[in-house]
């Protein structure tokens, strides 16, 4: 099977944002770079059908800026056979990423019989990517999974909605699968899996080699600003149980009569 | 003016509060409304009264469960025969998956979660929340149009507008993509309420919730409230509560009108999650937890002492 592994370079979760000084994006000039979390889930999965389907070849993705490029090495070193980094810009948008993906996917010449995403990048939160690439590449594509089986050509996926709630899909490959955290359990890269990824192929393509222009985004960014700060709230100490009652029916009063929420 | 069409959800019966909040904001455009499969009298007459009176109903067997491919078709069509600026629908678990793909078949762009936004003349400017709302940024669309948007729930409110008038007609729907994904089952999740990205008010519980059991404590408030439980990711990590009920970066973001943080200490990528709340209650035993900077009411105080005592509190007060 010719499965793929789409992932992103995020900042980290515990990162402060600050916009740059022509509020174009952030600065990123401090930032810890981390694999989006989700992707980690993706990766994982694509190991594990490797392992089910002998043969197998998992080649990971990345579609940005080549700041650091350890985000496709460590999708190696966990195990991915050989990588793909389109330089592009940080801020790029949903259509000319996915765009950019599915010209990468064809530029290796084997036609995927999976692709699995992580289900959104924490950074722009668009969850748009894996949807748009697989209507691109006319497939059947399930997002937020939390389960997945495969026998033979056969794949049973079960997406995340409301509430908890679980919609069982059945489809068959080649699709698409968008995976979300409770999926499966990523493993580490082991160091002998570190010292490997060192050698395993990573093309550099440009979006020019990709026939692929900037002005073809379909959504444009503009005034990055940090939201508005509250003003100081009211703290009431209650660590004398004494003093709870009263506190507890203060912040019930403040509620309904100031805040009017009640 | 432009001419916008919305996708109306309905839930148990009920059109989502999220239709009307958009519905609510466009009224001095021309406004189309376009429901799935069935559509009630009770919901056609709450959607006139919220402003989208004009609905057209998408019939087809094949639609009666969600699939993307059968959705994106049906309304990819529907879209053809009309000429619309706009389509819209709310950031749910059906708009998050179907309007990428919609938006993709014409090769559109989509604005996903939308806060806020405006028209100047007939351009749409939206703000939307990056980085899980560390920071915001303008969104404008370009490319070929329909443009598409989904909007976050809770967050444009619905505002009063003078009702209109019904007129629906029904439609068969054209799907003319294949449908390789299907829904075989659905398992309804533990919880009947709201998801927490749609809850009003959310009871949240951090690391000092000890262990599952203890959430009960939660549910006894939530119960009174009407909330809906959630959970930081420690308490996730802990395996004291599942992912579902992840509030923060790598979880949910959410924005209720009351949010109750229960021993929460508040670490960056929890609060990006939940700082557009209204109004937010922290209770914590660590008078210097970073949740108390973003905190309207602070309870410095035992959350296992603290919680019951709300609950009672809450009871009196909403005659429970």
């Amino acid at each position: 099977m010719n499965i793929f592994v789409c992932v992103k370079q995020v900042p980290d979760t515990e990162t402060k944002v600050s916009p740059n000084s022509d509020k174009s994006f952030i600065e990123t000039s401090s930032i810890k770079w981390i694999m989006n979390p989700y992707d980690e889930f993706a990766v994982e999965q694509a190991l594990q059908v490797k392992q089910a389907n002998a043969g197998s070849t998992v080649t990971v993705l990345r579609v940005g800026s080549t700041q650091s490029s350890e985000t496709l090495r460590t999708a190696m070193a966990m195990g991915a056979d050989d990588g793909v980094l389109v330089q592009a810009p940080d801020l790029l948008d949903p259509y000319t990423t996915a765009k950019a993906l599915k010209a990468a996917i064809e530029k290796t010449g084997r036609s995927p019989d999976m692709i699995f995403c992580g289900k959104q990048a924490i950074d722009s939160d668009a969850l748009q990517v894996p949807q748009i690439l697989a209507q691109m590449l006319d497939m059947p594509s399930v997002s937020v999974v939390v389960g997945f089986e495969q026998s033979g050509d056969s794949v049973k996926l079960k997406r995340e909605i409301d509430g908890g709630s679980l919609e069982v899909y059945e489809t068959k490959t080649p699709c698409l699968v968008a995976c979300n955290k409770g999926l499966n359990t990523p493993r580490y890269a082991s160091l002998p899996g570190i010292m490997k990824a060192k050698k395993k192929p990573l093309e550099t393509l440009t979006l020019e080699e990709l026939n692929i222009s900037l002005e073809e985004q379909r959504v444009q960014f503009s005034n990055f600003r940090l939201p508005p700060e509250k003003p100081e709230g009211k703290k009431f100490d209650a660590m004398d149980e004494g003093a709870q009652p009263e506190v507890v029916t203060n912040v019930v009063n403040l509620l309904k009569t100031e805040a009017k929420v009640l | 003016m432009a001419n916008i069409l919305v996708l109306a959800e309905v839930s148990n019966g009920k059109v989502k509060t999220v239709t009307h909040e958009i519905l609510s904001h466009i009224s001095n455009h021309q406004v189309s409304v376009l429901a799935i499969n069935d559509l009630s009298e009770e919901c056609l007459a709450d959607l006139a009264q919220h402003g989208g009176g004009n609905i057209t109903v998408l019939k087809n067997d094949s639609l009666s469960e969600y699939s993307p491919e059968g959705f994106s078709s049906a309304i990819h069509n529907f879209i053809n025969s009309n000429s619309f600026d706009y389509v819209f629908s709310g950031a749910t678990s059906l708009g998050k998956d179907l309007f990428p793909r919609l938006a993709a078949t014409f090769e559109a762009g989509l604005a996903s979660d939308v806060v806020d936004f405006k028209f100047d003349g007939d351009k749409f400017v939206g703000t939307r929340p990056m980085f899980a709302g560390k920071c915001l940024a303008d969104v404008e669309l370009k490319g070929p149009k329909p443009h598409f948007a989904t909007f976050r729930p809770n967050s444009l409110g619905v505002s009063e507008i003078s009702p209109g008038t019904v007129e629906k007609s029904e439609q068969n729907a054209e799907i003319s993509a294949e449908v390789r994904a299907k829904i075989a089952e659905i398992v309804k999740g533990a919880s009947e309420k709201l998801d927490l990205t749609e809850a009003n008010i959310i009871v949240s519980g951090g690391r000092a919730m000890g262990n599952a059991e203890n959430f009960k404590v939660l549910d006894e408030l939530a119960d009174v409230l009407g909330a809906t439980v959630g959970a930081s990711r420690a308490a996730v990590d802990s395996g004291y509560a599942p992912h579902s009920m992840q509030v923060g970066q790598t979880g949910k973001t959410v924005a209720p009108t009351l949010y109750i943080a229960c021993g929460i200490s508040g670490a960056i990528q929890h609060l990006a999650g939940m700082r557009t709340s209204k109004v937010i209650v922290a209770i914590n035993n660590d008078k210097d937890a970073p949740i108390f900077s973003k905190a309207d009411y602070g309870i410095v105080g035992d959350l296992f002492k603290v919680v019951p005592l709300l609950t009672d509190e809450f009871k009196k007060v909403l005659n429970k």
